[in-house]
């Protein structure tokens, strides 16, 4: 592991896809891997791509990403489909709309199946983000799969999310409901040539007027969630960031100058204030919680029989115990023998 | 650990119908594989640069157009040339028979053909993977 880590720093492709294999796996020992390269991350931007099925996200990537290369920047993506609930296995697709990045040793594409996780990333994401981070690339773009409404944890992860719409998929009230909307940095309507994109960007449009949750809300980490709270005064005028409002047609380039500038803006505004440095403490707050959730329920599991487990759910489906009081006496027997 | 067999399915050269590699894709989705689909008209390098970043553990080819003699080669010359010569090819459509022992030779071992059933290409893959992790 170690020489696969020192192989990748020297910037070995083979060694990178094989670390990522090991994360995604969640080998034996690639903990001290993380551990290794993560001094050596902090460096790259990091752009979440968000969106319905089928708006256009990996035709937007490969336009992004085509963009990029031409100003010189190396560009790592990764592309999240879903896993079959049923069997665990997946069909990962998104290569075949990003054929133009091929043979340039300054792009490097990685698929990845979501393996069970339900917020629109897989579970290895944000390790595989800093495997690459620590690979030295200047932006990784990472598209989620297909985004409903509810699919955002792109937003505790990436540093500038794109939300991507396409004319038709929904009436203006679509545009006011809770969720993946609120976590655009830059909304993008792709395949703006289509009729009905003028109605998409006045819904949008309407949206932003009605109050974007930038100009009264910020999220804030509580305990690990993400909290909306009333936006600070200090933080409101020259630190408030609107959403523009970008139309593309990625699969024949245009807007994509104009997308870029938008990303290169929401930098800049990231980069006042200690804006960045407040957004990646979130990042990192969520990010502890979560691992200490996961740690904490390992730990807890290791000590409970499988048969107890058992029994609860039998006394719960009898009606005898209900499911929290079930939790409440497992914990209780466990800190009697702590 | 988790660990899942991911496997490369592509259509080199210049024929377009890809409705058996789709199939194959679907039945190897089913058997719990991560299938990475790069679609049509891939070129040796494209294919090479694929399995290496993705890290698969079998690649599959799907060759209608009957260019299977100058593909494959051009395929494993490239492959092998980004260090993945422990990468087994498997490759799928209409191979003549006179042809097969020479794509055995090039270490092509996986040649199915049709009326293959999709429980052979499973059972194939199973084995390749095991005999490349030991």
């Amino acid at each position: 592991m170690e020489a696969l880590v020192q192989r990748l720093l020297q910037g070995e492709r083979r060694a990178l896809a094989r670390l990522l294999t090991y994360v995604e796996n969640e080998v034996e020992g690639v903990e001290a891997a993380l551990a290794a390269l993560f001094p050596h991350t902090g460096k790259a931007w990091v752009i979440g791509i968000t969106g319905a099925p089928g708006t256009g996200k990996s035709s937007l990537v490969n336009a992004l990403a085509k963009a990029f290369r031409e100003r010189e920047k190396t560009i790592a993506i990764i592309a999240v489909d879903p896993t079959s609930p049923f069997t665990g296995g997946a069909i990962l697709g998104d290569r075949i709309r990003m054929r133009d990045l091929s043979g340039d040793d300054g792009v490097f594409i990685r698929s990845m199946a979501t393996r069970g996780s339900l917020g629109g990333l897989a579970r290895a994401t944000r390790d595989a983000i800093r495997v690459m981070d620590a690979a030295g690339f200047d932006i990784i773009l990472v598209e989620t799969v297909g985004a409903g409404q509810s699919e955002v944890d792109i937003v505790r992860t990436a540093h500038t999310t794109l939300v991507v719409e396409a004319p038709g998929l929904g009436d203006d009230v679509q545009a006011i409901k809770a969720g993946i909307l609120e976590i655009a940095d830059v909304l993008v309507v792709n395949k703006a040539d289509r009729p009905g994109a003028l109605n998409t960007v006045k819904s949008l449009n309407a949206m932003l007027r009605m109050g974007h949750p930038a100009s009264r809300t910020q999220l804030v980490a509580h305990h690990g969630r993400l909290l909306e709270v009333e936006a600070l005064t200090s933080n409101t005028h020259e630190a408030m960031w609107i959403p523009p409002i970008v139309q593309t047609v990625a699969i024949e380039g245009k807007g994509i100058d104009k997308l870029l500038d938008a990303i290169h803006k929401h930098r800049e505004h990231l980069q006042q204030d200690n804006l960045f440095a407040a957004l990646e403490r979130t990042h990192i707050e969520v990010e502890l919680y979560e691992r200490l959730r996961e740690a904490l329920l390992a730990n807890l599991l290791r000590n409970i029989s499988q048969d107890a487990i058992q029994t609860l759910i039998q006394r719960i489906q009898t009606r005898e115990l209900d499911p929290q009081g079930a939790v409440q006496e497992l914990l209780q027997t466990q800190q009697m023998k702590a | 650990m988790n660990r899942k067999i991911r496997v490369l399915i592509a259509k080199p050269g210049l024929d377009g119908h890809d409705r058996g590699a789709k199939v194959i894709a679907r039945a190897l989705r089913d058997a719990g594989y991560e299938v990475i689909y790069t679609g049509l008209r891939q070129t040796p390098i494209m294919i090479a640069e694929a399995a290496l970043q993705e890290d698969v553990d079998v690649v599959g080819l799907s060759i209608l157009s009957g260019a299977h003699m100058a593909l494959v080669p051009r395929i494993r010359e490239e492959m092998d040339k980004a260090g993945l010569q422990d990468v087994p090819i498997m490759v799928g459509g209409i191979i003549p028979d006179e042809d097969r022992a020479a794509l055995q030779e090039m270490g092509v071992h996986g040649i199915f053909g049709p009326g293959t059933l999709t429980e052979e290409i499973v059972e194939y893959i199973e084995n390749a993977v095991k005999a490349q992790s030991e």
